[in-house]
Protein backbone atom coordinates (compact mmCIF):
# COMPACT_ATOMS: atom_id res chain seq x y z
CA UNK A 1 0.00 0.00 0.00
CA UNK A 2 3.00 2.52 0.18
CA UNK A 3 3.43 2.10 -3.49
CA UNK A 4 4.04 5.24 -5.44
CA UNK A 5 4.94 6.20 -8.16
CA UNK A 6 7.63 8.52 -10.05
CA UNK A 7 5.33 10.98 -12.46
CA UNK A 8 5.96 13.68 -14.49
CA UNK A 9 4.18 17.20 -13.92
CA UNK A 10 2.50 18.31 -17.13
CA UNK A 11 0.90 21.45 -15.45
CA UNK A 12 -0.10 22.98 -12.48
CA UNK A 13 -3.00 24.74 -11.28
CA UNK A 14 -3.42 26.41 -7.52
CA UNK A 15 -2.34 23.53 -5.51
CA UNK A 16 -2.92 20.30 -8.40
CA UNK A 17 -1.26 18.89 -10.63
CA UNK A 18 -1.70 17.11 -13.68
CA UNK A 19 1.12 14.53 -13.69
CA UNK A 20 1.97 11.77 -16.24
CA UNK A 21 3.99 8.40 -16.23
CA UNK A 22 3.87 6.40 -19.96
CA UNK A 23 0.25 6.99 -21.48
CA UNK A 24 -1.61 8.03 -18.08
CA UNK A 25 -2.31 10.79 -16.19
CA UNK A 26 -3.44 11.40 -13.17
CA UNK A 27 -4.53 14.64 -10.91
CA UNK A 28 -2.25 14.95 -7.74
CA UNK A 29 -2.68 17.34 -4.43
CA UNK A 30 0.19 18.91 -3.89
CA UNK A 31 -0.38 20.52 -0.29
CA UNK A 32 2.36 17.40 1.02
CA UNK A 33 5.16 18.17 -1.27
CA UNK A 34 8.42 19.11 0.71
CA UNK A 35 9.79 21.27 -2.35
CA UNK A 36 7.20 22.90 -4.66
CA UNK A 37 7.57 21.96 -8.02
CA UNK A 38 7.78 22.69 -11.67
CA UNK A 39 6.54 21.53 -14.70
CA UNK A 40 8.95 19.50 -15.93
CA UNK A 41 9.78 17.73 -12.54
CA UNK A 42 9.41 14.32 -11.00
CA UNK A 43 7.52 13.91 -8.54
CA UNK A 44 6.07 10.66 -5.64
CA UNK A 45 2.70 10.07 -5.91
CA UNK A 46 0.94 8.53 -3.49
CA UNK A 47 -3.02 7.58 -2.98
CA UNK A 48 -3.50 11.16 -4.84
CA UNK A 49 -0.84 13.31 -3.44
CA UNK A 50 2.78 14.28 -4.30
CA UNK A 51 4.83 13.51 -1.62
CA UNK A 52 8.22 13.66 -2.52
CA UNK A 53 10.02 16.55 -5.74
CA UNK A 54 12.56 14.14 -7.15
CA UNK A 55 16.35 15.65 -7.60
CA UNK A 56 17.57 14.87 -10.49
CA UNK A 57 21.12 15.41 -9.16
CA UNK A 58 20.64 12.97 -6.34
CA UNK A 59 19.38 10.86 -8.83
CA UNK A 60 22.24 10.62 -11.27
CA UNK A 61 24.76 10.27 -8.55
CA UNK A 62 23.70 7.36 -6.62
CA UNK A 63 23.64 5.20 -10.16
CA UNK A 64 26.95 6.19 -11.28
CA UNK A 65 28.19 6.13 -7.94
CA UNK A 66 27.27 2.38 -7.61
CA UNK A 67 28.72 1.67 -10.87
CA UNK A 68 31.54 2.77 -9.79
CA UNK A 69 32.14 0.86 -7.11
CA UNK A 70 31.08 -2.00 -9.06
CA UNK A 71 33.63 -1.71 -11.90
CA UNK A 72 36.19 -1.61 -8.65
CA UNK A 73 34.53 -4.57 -6.50
CA UNK A 74 33.99 -7.08 -9.47
CA UNK A 75 36.93 -6.20 -11.29
CA UNK A 76 39.17 -6.00 -8.42
CA UNK B 1 10.24 5.42 -17.84
CA UNK B 2 12.56 7.65 -16.17
CA UNK B 3 13.52 6.41 -13.12
CA UNK B 4 12.43 3.51 -13.43
CA UNK B 5 14.12 1.51 -16.03
CA UNK B 6 17.74 1.95 -15.07
CA UNK B 7 16.78 0.44 -11.87
CA UNK B 8 15.68 -2.52 -13.56
CA UNK B 9 18.88 -2.84 -15.85
CA UNK B 10 19.51 -6.68 -15.72
CA UNK B 11 23.70 -6.01 -16.82
CA UNK B 12 23.40 -3.35 -13.57
CA UNK B 13 21.52 -6.15 -11.29
CA UNK B 14 23.95 -9.02 -12.70
CA UNK B 15 27.31 -7.26 -11.33
CA UNK B 16 25.29 -6.27 -8.19
CA UNK B 17 24.86 -10.16 -7.50
CA UNK B 18 28.54 -10.64 -7.98
CA UNK B 19 28.84 -7.95 -6.03
CA UNK B 20 26.90 -9.10 -3.06
CA UNK B 21 28.33 -12.88 -4.11
CA UNK B 22 32.02 -11.87 -3.46
CA UNK B 23 31.37 -9.84 -0.46
CA UNK B 24 29.38 -11.92 1.63
CA UNK B 25 31.01 -14.48 4.32
CA UNK B 26 29.37 -14.28 7.44
CA UNK B 27 25.58 -15.43 7.21
CA UNK B 28 22.90 -13.00 7.72
CA UNK B 29 18.96 -13.17 8.15
CA UNK B 30 17.85 -9.05 6.66
CA UNK B 31 14.23 -8.46 7.10
CA UNK B 32 12.64 -6.33 4.35
CA UNK B 33 9.95 -4.63 7.07
CA UNK B 34 7.98 -3.16 3.54
CA UNK B 35 4.99 -5.61 1.93
CA UNK B 36 6.11 -3.25 -1.02
CA UNK B 37 9.32 -4.86 -1.20
CA UNK B 38 8.44 -8.08 -0.28
CA UNK B 39 6.40 -8.29 -3.73
CA UNK B 40 9.57 -6.85 -5.62
CA UNK B 41 11.47 -9.16 -4.06
CA UNK B 42 9.73 -11.72 -5.13
CA UNK B 43 8.55 -10.49 -8.72
CA UNK B 44 12.30 -10.18 -9.50
CA UNK B 45 13.41 -13.52 -8.06
CA UNK B 46 15.91 -12.01 -6.46
CA UNK B 47 15.71 -14.37 -3.37
CA UNK B 48 17.13 -17.15 -5.62
CA UNK B 49 19.73 -15.12 -6.66
CA UNK B 50 21.28 -14.31 -3.71
CA UNK B 51 24.26 -16.38 -2.10
CA UNK B 52 23.14 -19.23 0.36
CA UNK B 53 24.41 -16.95 3.11
CA UNK B 54 21.93 -14.40 2.93
CA UNK B 55 18.00 -15.33 3.95
CA UNK B 56 15.64 -12.72 3.47
CA UNK B 57 12.69 -12.73 5.80
CA UNK B 58 9.55 -10.80 5.32
CA UNK B 59 7.95 -8.59 8.29
CA UNK B 60 5.18 -6.45 9.21
CA UNK B 61 4.80 -3.91 6.67
CA UNK B 62 1.72 -4.50 5.13
CA UNK B 63 -1.08 -2.43 6.78
CA UNK B 64 -3.90 -4.47 5.71
CA UNK B 65 -2.37 -7.51 7.28
CA UNK B 66 -1.34 -6.16 10.54
CA UNK B 67 -4.75 -3.95 10.55
CA UNK B 68 -6.37 -6.19 14.16
CA UNK B 69 -9.56 -8.21 13.94
CA UNK B 70 -11.26 -6.30 15.57
CA UNK B 71 -10.61 -3.20 13.55
CA UNK B 72 -11.77 -4.94 10.44
CA UNK B 73 -15.07 -6.33 12.55
CA UNK B 74 -15.30 -2.12 13.28
CA UNK B 75 -15.28 -1.15 10.02
CA UNK B 76 -18.16 -3.79 8.45
CA UNK B 77 -19.94 -3.14 11.58
CA UNK B 78 -19.81 0.85 10.43
CA UNK B 79 -20.87 0.53 7.20
CA UNK B 80 -24.10 -1.59 8.55
CA UNK B 81 -25.16 1.89 9.94
CA UNK B 82 -27.91 3.48 8.25
CA UNK B 83 -26.70 6.51 6.06
CA UNK B 84 -23.34 5.73 6.42
CA UNK B 85 -20.98 5.27 2.91
CA UNK B 86 -17.94 3.46 3.85
CA UNK B 87 -15.04 4.74 2.02
CA UNK B 88 -11.93 2.60 1.45
CA UNK B 89 -8.93 1.52 -0.03
CA UNK B 90 -9.09 -1.87 -2.11
CA UNK B 91 -7.30 -3.99 -0.53
CA UNK B 92 -9.62 -3.79 2.77
CA UNK B 93 -12.34 -4.44 1.14
CA UNK B 94 -11.93 -8.76 1.07
CA UNK B 95 -10.46 -9.30 4.11
CA UNK B 96 -12.41 -11.53 6.12
CA UNK B 97 -13.49 -10.12 9.11
CA UNK B 98 -15.02 -12.36 12.35
CA UNK B 99 -18.18 -13.24 10.13
CA UNK B 100 -18.26 -11.04 6.90
CA UNK B 101 -15.96 -9.13 4.52
CA UNK B 102 -16.56 -5.71 3.46
CA UNK B 103 -17.00 -7.15 -0.07
CA UNK B 104 -19.95 -9.38 0.91
CA UNK B 105 -21.55 -6.43 3.12
CA UNK B 106 -21.03 -4.48 -0.55
CA UNK B 107 -23.07 -7.42 -2.26
CA UNK B 108 -25.88 -7.18 0.57
CA UNK B 109 -26.47 -3.67 0.05
CA UNK B 110 -24.22 -2.15 2.20
CA UNK B 111 -22.53 1.65 0.59
CA UNK B 112 -18.99 0.41 0.53
CA UNK B 113 -16.95 2.18 -2.22
CA UNK B 114 -13.64 1.65 -3.00
CA UNK B 115 -11.45 4.92 -3.91
CA UNK B 116 -8.10 5.49 -4.67
CA UNK B 117 -7.50 8.74 -3.06
CA UNK B 118 -8.64 10.07 0.53
CA UNK B 119 -9.59 13.15 -2.35
CA UNK B 120 -11.85 10.73 -3.38
CA UNK B 121 -13.50 10.35 -0.21
CA UNK B 122 -13.95 14.18 0.05
CA UNK B 123 -15.72 14.71 -3.05
CA UNK B 124 -17.90 11.57 -2.03
CA UNK B 125 -18.88 14.06 1.23
CA UNK B 126 -19.52 16.77 -0.50
CA UNK B 127 -21.51 15.01 -3.05
CA UNK B 128 -23.64 13.02 -0.74
CA UNK B 129 -24.43 15.78 1.95
CA UNK B 130 -27.57 13.60 3.80
CA UNK B 131 -24.86 10.68 4.44
CA UNK B 132 -21.96 10.08 6.46
CA UNK B 133 -18.72 9.36 4.65
CA UNK B 134 -16.42 7.31 6.79
CA UNK B 135 -12.85 6.90 5.15
CA UNK B 136 -11.27 4.21 7.05
CA UNK B 137 -8.23 5.23 8.20
CA UNK B 138 -5.86 2.28 7.00
CA UNK B 139 -2.13 2.80 6.41
CA UNK B 140 1.69 3.71 7.67
CA UNK B 141 3.81 6.65 7.55
CA UNK B 142 2.90 7.23 3.80
CA UNK B 143 -0.95 7.33 4.06
CA UNK B 144 -1.38 8.83 7.02
CA UNK B 145 -0.64 12.41 5.55
CA UNK B 146 -3.04 12.36 2.91
CA UNK B 147 -5.30 11.50 5.49
CA UNK B 148 -4.80 14.10 7.64
CA UNK B 149 -4.94 16.62 4.55
CA UNK B 150 -8.02 15.29 3.78
CA UNK B 151 -9.80 16.01 7.34
CA UNK B 152 -7.87 19.59 7.38
CA UNK B 153 -9.52 20.29 4.43
CA UNK B 154 -13.04 18.66 5.60
CA UNK B 155 -13.03 21.37 8.70
CA UNK B 156 -11.97 24.34 6.75
CA UNK B 157 -15.06 23.62 4.61
CA UNK B 158 -17.65 22.54 6.76
CA UNK B 159 -17.67 19.02 5.75
CA UNK B 160 -19.45 17.75 8.87
CA UNK B 161 -20.46 14.43 7.32
CA UNK B 162 -16.59 13.24 6.47
CA UNK B 163 -15.49 11.14 9.27
CA UNK B 164 -12.87 9.09 9.70
CA UNK B 165 -12.20 5.42 11.88
CA UNK B 166 -8.18 5.81 12.12
CA UNK B 167 -6.45 2.20 12.21
CA UNK B 168 -3.17 3.95 10.90
CA UNK B 169 -0.28 2.49 12.21
CA UNK B 170 3.23 3.60 12.94
CA UNK B 171 6.49 1.26 11.75
CA UNK B 172 9.14 2.32 14.08
CA UNK B 173 7.40 0.90 17.42
CA UNK B 174 6.90 -2.87 15.09
CA UNK B 175 10.49 -3.10 14.72
CA UNK B 176 11.63 -2.70 17.96
CA UNK B 177 9.30 -4.95 19.09
CA UNK B 178 10.53 -7.26 16.94
CA UNK B 179 13.61 -6.90 18.18
CA UNK B 180 12.98 -6.85 21.51
CA UNK B 181 11.31 -10.44 21.15
CA UNK B 182 13.78 -13.02 20.72
CA UNK B 183 11.54 -15.03 19.06
CA UNK B 184 13.46 -14.46 15.39
CA UNK B 185 16.58 -13.77 14.96
CA UNK B 186 17.01 -10.14 12.32
CA UNK B 187 20.93 -9.01 12.28
CA UNK B 188 19.82 -5.50 9.97
CA UNK B 189 16.83 -3.70 8.48
CA UNK B 190 15.81 -3.30 4.38
CA UNK B 191 13.80 -0.28 5.55
CA UNK B 192 10.98 0.95 3.64
CA UNK B 193 11.30 3.53 1.20
CA UNK B 194 8.35 5.62 1.12
CA UNK B 195 7.60 5.69 4.71
CA UNK B 196 11.33 7.16 5.29
CA UNK B 197 10.37 9.96 2.63
CA UNK B 198 7.81 11.47 4.79
CA UNK B 199 9.90 9.89 8.56
CA UNK B 200 13.40 10.47 7.78
CA UNK B 201 16.17 8.48 8.99
CA UNK B 202 15.90 9.60 12.25
CA UNK B 203 13.94 6.68 14.17
CA UNK B 204 16.29 4.39 12.80
CA UNK B 205 18.78 6.31 15.11
CA UNK B 206 17.53 4.88 18.01
CA UNK B 207 17.30 0.59 16.15
CA UNK B 208 20.88 1.14 15.45
CA UNK B 209 21.88 2.50 18.85
CA UNK B 210 19.81 -0.07 21.16
CA UNK B 211 20.19 -2.75 19.14
CA UNK B 212 23.37 -2.43 17.14
CA UNK B 213 21.09 -3.57 13.52
CA UNK B 214 22.22 -1.81 10.42
CA UNK B 215 19.43 -0.35 8.36
CA UNK B 216 19.51 0.65 5.20
CA UNK B 217 16.24 2.65 3.38
CA UNK B 218 15.85 0.59 0.21
CA UNK B 219 13.91 1.94 -3.28
CA UNK B 220 11.40 -0.63 -4.82
CA UNK B 221 13.10 -1.46 -8.33
CA UNK B 222 15.18 -4.58 -8.65
CA UNK B 223 18.87 -2.90 -8.42
CA UNK B 224 17.73 -0.70 -5.33
CA UNK B 225 16.50 -3.86 -3.35
CA UNK B 226 20.25 -5.33 -4.51
CA UNK B 227 21.74 -2.29 -4.05
CA UNK B 228 20.68 -2.25 -0.31
CA UNK B 229 21.43 -5.14 0.28
CA UNK B 230 24.80 -4.87 -1.12
CA UNK B 231 25.13 -1.95 1.45
CA UNK B 232 24.03 -4.07 4.81
CA UNK B 233 25.96 -6.80 3.56
CA UNK B 234 29.29 -4.36 3.43
CA UNK B 235 28.31 -2.75 6.72
CA UNK B 236 27.95 -6.54 8.56
CA UNK B 237 31.18 -7.37 6.77
CA UNK B 238 33.10 -4.40 7.46
CA UNK B 239 31.61 -4.16 11.60
CA UNK B 240 30.17 -1.20 10.92
CA UNK B 241 26.70 -0.64 12.64
CA UNK B 242 24.70 2.99 10.68
CA UNK B 243 21.80 3.95 8.96
CA UNK B 244 22.19 4.44 5.61
CA UNK B 245 19.80 5.74 2.70
CA UNK B 246 20.07 3.53 -0.57
CA UNK B 247 16.98 5.25 -2.24
CA UNK B 248 18.36 8.83 -2.15
CA UNK B 249 16.10 10.09 -5.17
CA UNK B 250 13.30 9.37 -2.65
CA UNK B 251 14.27 10.02 0.50
CA UNK B 252 15.99 13.00 2.49
CA UNK B 253 17.70 12.09 5.46
CA UNK B 254 15.43 14.54 7.13
CA UNK B 255 11.87 13.40 5.65
CA UNK B 256 9.41 15.91 4.63
CA UNK B 257 8.82 18.39 7.62
CA UNK B 258 5.98 19.87 5.33
CA UNK B 259 4.11 16.18 5.30
CA UNK B 260 4.97 15.62 9.30
CA UNK B 261 3.65 18.94 10.67
CA UNK B 262 0.03 17.72 8.96
CA UNK B 263 0.24 14.61 10.09
CA UNK B 264 1.07 16.39 13.95
CA UNK B 265 -1.67 18.70 13.75
CA UNK B 266 -4.46 16.27 12.75
CA UNK B 267 -3.32 13.26 14.68
CA UNK B 268 -2.16 11.74 18.14
CA UNK B 269 -0.38 9.10 18.67
CA UNK B 270 -2.67 6.62 20.49
CA UNK B 271 -2.12 2.25 21.19
CA UNK B 272 -2.85 0.37 18.74
CA UNK B 273 -3.79 -3.41 18.58
CA UNK B 274 -1.65 -5.06 15.59
CA UNK B 275 -2.49 -8.61 14.28
CA UNK B 276 0.37 -10.80 15.54
CA UNK B 277 2.37 -8.57 17.01
CA UNK B 278 -0.53 -7.79 19.79
CA UNK B 279 -1.00 -4.24 21.69
CA UNK B 280 2.03 -1.74 20.74
CA UNK B 281 2.43 1.29 23.54
CA UNK B 282 2.06 4.80 20.55
CA UNK B 283 2.43 2.69 17.69
CA UNK B 284 -1.16 4.35 16.30
CA UNK B 285 -2.79 7.89 15.80
CA UNK B 286 -5.87 9.20 16.26
CA UNK B 287 -7.83 12.40 15.32
CA UNK B 288 -6.77 14.76 18.03
CA UNK B 289 -9.75 16.64 20.45
CA UNK B 290 -9.16 20.10 17.86
CA UNK B 291 -10.45 17.44 15.10
CA UNK B 292 -12.64 15.20 17.08
CA UNK B 293 -16.10 16.35 15.05
CA UNK B 294 -14.17 13.77 11.95
CA UNK B 295 -13.83 10.90 14.73
CA UNK B 296 -16.01 8.27 13.34
CA UNK B 297 -15.95 6.85 16.63
CA UNK B 298 -17.67 9.78 18.42
CA UNK B 299 -20.69 9.51 15.77
CA UNK B 300 -21.62 5.66 16.41
CA UNK B 301 -21.78 3.52 19.08
CA UNK B 302 -19.55 0.31 17.06
CA UNK B 303 -19.98 -2.56 20.10
CA UNK B 304 -18.39 -5.17 17.53
CA UNK B 305 -18.57 -8.72 19.85
CA UNK B 306 -14.84 -10.28 20.38
CA UNK B 307 -12.78 -11.00 17.58
CA UNK B 308 -12.65 -14.59 15.95
CA UNK B 309 -9.59 -15.83 14.87
CA UNK B 310 -9.19 -17.34 11.87
CA UNK B 311 -8.92 -21.18 12.84
CA UNK B 312 -5.56 -23.06 11.36
CA UNK B 313 -4.41 -19.22 9.90
CA UNK B 314 -0.83 -17.99 10.83
CA UNK B 315 -0.89 -14.69 8.89
CA UNK B 316 0.14 -13.80 12.69
CA UNK B 317 3.46 -15.49 12.90
CA UNK B 318 4.27 -14.96 9.05
CA UNK B 319 3.63 -11.22 10.09
CA UNK B 320 6.69 -11.44 12.95
CA UNK B 321 8.72 -13.51 10.46
CA UNK B 322 8.60 -16.36 12.44
CA UNK B 323 7.28 -18.87 9.66
CA UNK B 324 6.62 -18.69 5.91
CA UNK B 325 3.49 -19.24 4.48
CA UNK B 326 4.80 -22.78 3.35
CA UNK B 327 4.58 -23.52 7.36
CA UNK B 328 0.96 -22.81 6.74
CA UNK B 329 -1.30 -25.50 6.76
CA UNK B 330 -4.13 -23.93 5.00
CA UNK B 331 -1.99 -22.19 2.02
CA UNK B 332 -2.81 -23.29 -1.29
CA UNK B 333 -4.67 -25.45 0.42
CA UNK B 334 -7.66 -24.26 2.05
CA UNK B 335 -6.46 -20.70 1.44
CA UNK B 336 -5.74 -18.97 -2.19
CA UNK B 337 -6.32 -15.59 -3.87
CA UNK B 338 -9.50 -16.59 -4.80
CA UNK B 339 -10.51 -18.00 -1.61
CA UNK B 340 -8.89 -15.88 0.92
CA UNK B 341 -8.72 -16.95 5.21
CA UNK B 342 -6.42 -14.61 6.20
CA UNK B 343 -5.45 -11.30 5.22
CA UNK B 344 -1.86 -11.76 4.38
CA UNK B 345 -3.24 -14.31 1.22
CA UNK B 346 -5.68 -11.10 0.28
CA UNK B 347 -3.52 -7.95 0.19
CA UNK B 348 -1.50 -7.68 -3.14
CA UNK B 349 1.24 -6.81 -0.36
CA UNK B 350 0.52 -9.88 1.43
CA UNK B 351 3.59 -11.91 2.12
CA UNK B 352 1.13 -15.56 1.66
CA UNK B 353 -0.28 -13.54 -1.82
CA UNK B 354 3.68 -13.47 -2.85
CA UNK B 355 4.41 -16.89 -2.17
CA UNK B 356 1.42 -17.94 -3.83
CA UNK B 357 1.84 -15.87 -6.99
CA UNK B 358 5.81 -16.60 -7.47
CA UNK B 359 7.24 -18.90 -5.01
CA UNK B 360 7.70 -22.66 -7.03
CA UNK B 361 8.69 -25.18 -4.81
Amino acid sequence: MCLAVPMEVVEIKGNMATVQVGDVQRRACLDLVDTFPEVGDYLIIHAGYAIHRIDPEEARKTLEYFKEILEYEVSG
Amino acid sequence: MKYRDEYRDPELADRLIKAIRQRSRIPVRLMEVCGTHTVAIFRAGIKTLLPETITLISGPGCPVCVTAQEDIDRAIALCREPGVTVATFGDLMRVPGSESSLHQEKAQGADVRMVYSSLDALDLARRLPHRRVVMLGIGFETTVPTIAAAVRQAKQEGLTNFLVLSAHKLLPPAMEVLLSATEVRIDGFLCPGHVTTIIGTEPYQDVVKRHGKPCVVSGFEPVDVLQSIHMLVCQMEEGRREVEIQYTRGVHPQGNPRARALMDEVFEPADAAWRGLGKIPDSGLNLRPSYSAHRAENHFALVVPPAREIPGCRCGEVLRGACTPLDCPLFRQRCTPTHPYGPCMVSTEGTCAAYFKYHTA
